[in-house]
């Protein structure tokens, strides 16, 4: 009951925060900033309950919705999902506290827009019935597609539009997965569910198990994204407001991560382990790829959500490694990478805030008028690259160690990606920061709400890099349950994923 | 102890939050004594804790304590947990001491300069990163001190930022060290993968257990450790990037970038000589590595106009002696030069720092002269750390850790008579490069007046580095005097060097290198005092301009690396992949637009279509 308490009071108080915004603006900010800080507290709550860390589950809730067709409101939580369930909340908190004195127009619909893209995401995680996950899936969209349209920069519309179509294309090709893994276990078992433990162990044939995970891998391929499926991340990264970015580059793209290790690894193992090779070699390509696209951008906004391409390349690398290391690393980048990012777009809407502009050959030598930022800056950018002592090093150690074991070479070249990361977030701190000044920019350093959002996301980051083991013991019974659905499938002769001893 | 040992590390750390967070409010005053007693304290614990190892050495010989679990997942894990030994005793000991010195040092030479906090800031981070870096117990803590002092030789060489070749210099050192680390982490991969540890104990149990020598996999992970090792400690082919690390502040220089950093790589070779012991060619690579390197960059060091580019190639040049001495299988000769070259390379930057500083930033040496007089305490202690430099013989620390490199050089069972020709032409080079420096600095006519004299703050570090630079040899004289004090007190770590080729007596070894040094003083005493014009006529000769770019490295690195990349980011700024898309928009619109034009409102133009419809609906049902 908790768990459908989570997604209501986020989607009422969305609602509320719309009506409020029509009487004052500041309303919708404080309803939206309490309906997520009660989320949080429920979480936290959840986490020093007796039902944390128990069983399969942590928490298991089903209720009846169509129970003709076969759907439920089912939902539950595990490791994994409560630990994206607090960066939801967490990064859903910075996005309101950040937009505080961006956004002046319309404040009532742009709460509303952001509360129930949090409510999307949270359901998403939590979503045990696939209806229901594609219910919340697309709810996600909406909202994003207006916050984009509505409040984004020059080029929105287009950027909006194309993101809409891409994640609503591929949306589609999953529902059609979803409705032939419907009608294949339905009349294998006679029993039509749409119920994902159900579902999980269908025998489906070699061919038509590889077409249905196409459809699932397009959905959530594009939204991690993958080259060359990532043309729609520069611009809607770039077009949004920054709250917009933050959870975008924060929490959508983990979604599509969210599904791999969820479903598509277990409901479709055997294909998975046939698809190893050409994930992993996604992985790399994007790696490499998103690092050169980054180095190349001028638009300090763009070149940031090209790093996301190449951070997001480490995740499926590490997926397809098929290994609990791996995995863990996964599940840290996930997080790391949220948080790292989510401060460099706070950054960028900061001095855009500013100096009214994202071309960083129009920077440079800021740090004598905005020491602080200059900090924030370049940790973010150490991060970005993977310095130890940061989270993002834990997740890339751990993913390519993973990998290691799996393929040497595919470990090699994304390493290569270590220094290319070197060269792109360096550029940042010297192009905008550092160097003479070419324009007598005169601008304000943080305010104290600048200065508190900023010093929570490094505290996060360096507490994940010094003390990433309650993370790692959270998600350890969650990663095991996907691995072991793969490794169940995978002939013996093969000693990728034997577990170290 | 455990306490004691654990403060070392934290306390430079804690310095440097403190400077970090509240280092804009602070009063200078505030900030120096943060500054420097963050590393002062370190310092005495650091006596405190040689003094009790030493009196009641641990039976296992070495202390460690655990602070936390850092990561535990499928069977990987690792602590932050820090390991005493007489090795990394030597290392904090040399850190400890010679920082604090830099840090008294930099209170005088960076006054006035407005990011005072700033400059304590990185210090205090970098020392601390140091300490990490030799005491971590794991190769994973290792790496994190690794990077941790990467970080902080980027922040400071590019701490005077508004210049942006300063920036350009920094971003060099730190891509370029990153290259050698990133093989280091795989090399991390290789060896947790294999031996399922990443404690340095387990693993070098391990690997004596399961990998025999010579071994593919033993000799990949040498490797790749080594390539690490390159990097930070700017050896073939990844030395370029310390010339220009220069451009940092020169207590910088001494501390980072002479002293401590780019000897990381010396440590972890030691610290993983059971390694390097099962891949003969690994450690045979590393003392040649070490011996070209000792060539190359001495005899760029002997064009150089640069005072602090002279150090400089000289620090990679005596580095190059480090490697040579680890890769013949002189374990402990190799650290006990590290020692020594901290000692005098610090004063040696510290001393060069002060010159450049009293004549107003003015780095070329040819405009310098007469100074001997001018800055008697400069001249003095940088004539001591010279002659130390050129290993003058008996009375400098320098000659007794040369003279032992010399002769393992040849006498060590890995060594050969080319290591040692190597090595016996550098320590010519070296004496001359120093001389050179020290004749046209200090002696001759005096061609810029000095503004003022170094303070208290600054001769004080400076009187105290040559005290050490002369007496620091004494505990390893070799075979004059027979006082072995430092290879014993390595050698629970160190395995000893086996000598194999006793043929020739140490003795005539060394009353060569006395001679050598000896003459290549006196030849710069010919060339750039007695007859300048003879030095001169070397000036114009192509190898010396060879010699002076470094051998031209950084012209084929530009080529083959930096243009490449520059043109390849160039080429598809606007990603080609996004062409699709816009073409898939693009046929659409034209789709449209062609279709639009069959809805015309002309009748004879819809019954042709009708009609055609007909036609071909027609023909297909005709087929059937």
């Amino acid at each position: 009951m908790i768990l459908v308490l989570l997604l209501c009071i986020l989607i009422i108080g969305g609602i509320m925060a719309w009506v409020a915004g029509k009487w004052h603006d500041l309303a919708s900010r404080i309803i939206s900033l309490a309906a997520l800080t009660i989320d949080l507290i429920l979480l936290i709550w959840i986490y020093n309950s007796s039902a944390a860390g128990q069983g399969n589950w942590w928490i298991d809730y089903r209720m009846n919705w169509i129970p003709t067709l076969g759907i439920s409101l089912h939902l539950a939580l595990d490791g994994l999902s409560y630990l994206l369930l607090v960066l939801t909340i967490i990064l859903g908190i910075v996005s309101v506290l950040i937009s505080w004195k961006e956004i002046k127009d319309k404040t009532g619909f742009f709460h509303f827009n952001i509360l129930w893209i949090l409510a999307g995401i949270a359901g998403v995680f939590l979503s045990l019935d696939l209806f229901l996950f594609y219910f919340f899936w697309e709810l996600m969209l909406v909202p994003m597609y207006f916050l984009i349209n509505i409040w984004g920069h020059e080029n929105r519309i287009y950027a909006a539009y194309k993101f809409f179509i891409y994640t609503q294309a591929s949306g589609l090709l999953m529902f059609l997965a979803i409705l032939a893994l419907y009608f294949i276990h339905g009349r294998a078992s006679g029993m039509y569910t749409f119920d994902y433990e159900q579902l999980l162990g269908t025998q489906i044939s070699g061919p038509v198990a590889f077409i249905l995970m196409g459809g699932f891998l397009a959905a959530f391929l594009v939204k991690l994204p993958v080259v060359p499926l990532h043309n729609w991340l520069p611009d809607a990264h770039t077009e949004a407001p920054t709250a917009g970015s933050v959870i975008l580059a924060g929490l959508l793209l983990k979604t599509g991560a969210y599904g791999l290790l969820r479903f598509v690894l277990p409901l479709f193992p055997s294909a998975s382990v046939s698809f190893a090779p050409i994930g992993m070699i996604l992985g790399v390509v994007g790696i490499l790829y998103g690092a050169k696209l980054a180095f190349a951008q001028t638009d300090l906004k763009r070149l940031v959500a090209y790093t996301s391409v190449s951070h997001m390349g480490f995740v499926i690398l590490g997926i397809y490694a098929f290994n609990r290391i791996a995995f863990q690393g996964v599940m840290m980048q996930i997080i790391a990478h949220a948080i790292s990012t989510g401060a460099l777009f706070i950054l960028v809407g900061q001095l855009y805030e500013r100096i009214h502009t994202r071309d960083i050959s129009k920077m440079g030598g800021l740090w004598k008028q905005v020491p602080v930022m200059g900090a924030m800056g370049m940790i973010f950018s150490m991060a970005s690259l993977g310095l130890p002592g940061m989270g993002n090093f834990i997740a890339e150690f751990l993913i390519l160690t993973g990998t290691f074991k799996a393929s040497i070479l595919f470990t090699t070249i994304a390493s290569v990606g270590l220094v290319a990361a070197t060269i792109y977030a360096l550029r940042i701190v010297q192009k905008v920061f550092l160097g003479k000044t070419s324009t007598d920019w005169k601008i304000s350093d943080l305010s104290i709400r600048e200065k508190f959002i900023s010093a929570v996301m490094v505290i996060v980051i360096i507490y994940l890099g010094l003390f990433p083991q309650k993370v790692i013991t959270t998600a350890e019974s969650a990663l095991t349950k996907t691995l072991n659905s793969v490794e169940n499938t995978m002939p013996v002769t093969t000693n990728l994923t034997k577990p170290a001893p | 102890m455990k306490l004691m040992l654990a403060l070392v590390p934290i306390l430079p750390m804690l310095g440097f939050l403190v400077l970090s967070i509240f280092g804009g409010k602070m009063p200078r005053k505030w900030i120096a004594l943060t500054g420097t007693g963050m590393i002062g304290i370190p310092a005495l614990l650091t006596l405190l804790i040689g003094v009790i190892f030493l009196l009641s050495p641990p039976a296992s010989g070495s202390i460690t304590v655990t602070l936390w679990e850092w990561l535990s997942t499928g069977g990987l894990t690792a602590s932050i947990a820090f390991r005493l030994d007489a090795l990394s005793l030597a290392f904090i000991f040399v850190i400890t001491f010679i920082g604090f010195l830099i840090h008294v040092y930099s209170v005088e030479f960076m006054e006035g300069d407005e990011g005072y906090a700033r400059f304590f800031a990185y210090m205090n981070l970098f020392v601390s990163s140091m300490l990490i870096l030799v005491l971590a117990d794991n190769l994973l803590l290792m790496y994190l001190g690794w990077e941790g002092v990467g970080l902080c030789s980027y922040l400071l060489i590019g701490f005077w930022y508004k210049e942006p070749a300063n920036g350009y210099a920094a971003r060099k050192a730190f891509i370029i060290t990153r290259i050698g680390d990133t093989a280091m982490i795989i090399g991390l991969f290789l060896l947790y993968i294999h031996l399922n540890s990443l404690n340095i104990q387990e693993l070098m149990q391990q690997a004596s257990m399961q990998w025999t020598g010579g071994s593919n996999l033993a000799t990949w992970a040498a490797f790749l450790l080594l390539g690490g090792a390159l990097g930070k400690s700017a050896q073939l082919p990844l030395q370029t990037w310390l010339p220009d690390a220069m451009a940092g502040p020169s207590p910088v220089s001494a501390l980072i970038h002479a002293a401590t950093m780019v000897t990381a790589g010396v440590y972890l070779i030691a610290r993983t000589h059971v390694l390097f012991a099962l891949a003969p060619a690994a450690q045979m690579a590393v003392a040649v590595i070490g011996a070209l390197t000792l060539l190359l960059a001495g005899f760029s060091a002997l064009t150089q106009h640069d005072l602090k580019r002279v150090l400089a190639y000289s620090t990679i040049s005596q580095i190059g002696y480090m490697f040579l001495t680890l890769g013949v299988g002189a374990w402990s000769a190799g650290i006990f030069h590290f020692m020594v070259h901290a000692f005098f390379k610090a004063l040696l930057f510290l001393a060069g720092g002060a010159v450049i500083l009293v004549l107003n930033e003015e780095h070329d040496i040819f405009k310098m002269g007469g100074l001997r007089k001018k800055l008697p305490v400069v001249f003095w202690t940088f004539l001591i750390g010279s002659a130390s430099l050129a290993a003058l013989p008996l009375v400098t620390a320098g000659f007794y850790s040369k003279d032992q490199i010399l002769w393992f050089a040849w006498s060590a069972d890995k060594g050969n008579l080319w290591l040692w020709a190597a090595a016996i032409t550098g320590a010519f080079l070296t004496s001359l490069y120093t001389f050179r420096l020290v004749f046209l600095v200090f002696f001759g006519e005096t061609k810029i007046e000095p503004i003022r004299q170094p303070g208290r703050l600054m001769a004080l570090p400076m009187i105290v580095l040559a005290g050490f630079s002369l007496v620091a040899g004494f505990i390893e004289s070799g075979s004059i005097g027979n006082i072995h004090i430092f290879s014993g007190f390595m050698d629970k770590v160190l395995p000893a060097v086996i000598v194999s080729h006793e043929s020739i007596p140490e003795i005539l070894f060394q009353l060569l290198s006395a001679i050598i040094s000896i003459g290549g003083i006196y030849l710069a005493y010919i060339f750039y005092l007695k007859k300048p014009a003879l030095g001169h006529s070397f000036d114009h000769l192509p190898l010396n301009h060879f010699f002076y770019e470094g051998w031209g490295f950084d012209r084929v690195y530009d080529f083959l690396f930096v243009r490449p990349v520059v043109w390849l980011a160039n080429i598809d700024k606007n990603d080609f992949i996004d062409i699709f898309n816009k073409a898939i928009a693009q046929v659409t619109v034209l789709a449209n637009r062609l279709l639009i034009r069959t809805q015309n409102g002309k009748l004879r133009w819809y019954i042709m279509g009708f009609a055609l419809g007909i036609v071909f609906i027609l023909t297909i049902l005709m087929n059937l």
